[in-house]
């Protein structure tokens, strides 16, 4: 088994000027209908929620490994249990792209504090990362 | 093309060094471009251009310079 992390830091007065700016395209491409309806839920938390599921998408391909191939934000999504803990679900070709890289597991926890919001994911494979000789 | 493409890196790429003044493949993210920004980016250029960029050229490598940016606008706009 191997086990890889990823982690990201996103300034949230920078989500709200990109929404600002690019408005609904920019939630559209960015984010699943459930997150936008999460995060516009609490109008006061809205950006700083949608700073930290920016920063768990980015882990996420970091953790994944997939920084290099062409990935749809909208196909990794954080969903909230019903118990206030959050965790990723993958979609269409970034859940295939897992697959083939042996994905067993990820984990994600997410942080927000005044004008920053961080995540960090843990995925684990069941592919060696080096292989053995 | 890639006039404006500079000017949208001076106005979305949040870099430490002039755009105006990069050299055409110049590495974007050693000069301080980060993730958020190069979205900024691309929905600035998609803007600019009028197009849209497909889910297989939402990738690090489309964005990492000048010269690959105008080649991706180029391949969009056939």
């Amino acid at each position: 088994m191997s086990l890889r992390v990823g982690i990201d830091l996103v300034q949230v007065s920078r989500i709200a000027e990109s929404l600002a700016e690019f408005g609904d395209r920019f939630l559209r491409r960015l984010y699943t209908d459930g997150e936008i309806a999460y995060a516009t839920a609490a109008p006061a938390l809205t950006h700083a929620r949608l700073a930290a599921r920016f920063a768990a998408k980015e882990a996420a391909l970091k953790a994944l490994g997939l920084g290099g191939e062409g990935v749809d934000w909208r196909q990794i999504e954080v969903r909230r249990a019903s118990s206030g803990a959050c965790e990723l679900a993958l979609h269409g070709a970034t859940a295939q792209h897992a697959r083939d890289l042996g994905i067993a597991e990820l984990a994600l926890s997410l942080s927000h504090e005044g004008d920053y919001a961080t995540a960090v994911v843990v995925s684990t494979s069941n592919v060696p990362t080096s292989p053995t000789p | 093309m890639t006039d404006k493409i500079r000017t949208i890196l001076k106005e979305h790429g949040r870099l430490s060094k002039d755009a105006t003044s990069l050299g055409e493949d110049e590495d974007l993210y050693q000069a301080g471009m980060t993730s958020h920004a190069s979205v900024n980016v691309m929905l600035a250029l998609e803007g600019e251009f009028d197009l849209e960029f497909p889910d297989h050229m939402l990738k690090r490598s489309v964005f990492e310079s000048i010269a690959a940016i105008r080649g991706a606008i180029e391949e969009l706009q056939g």
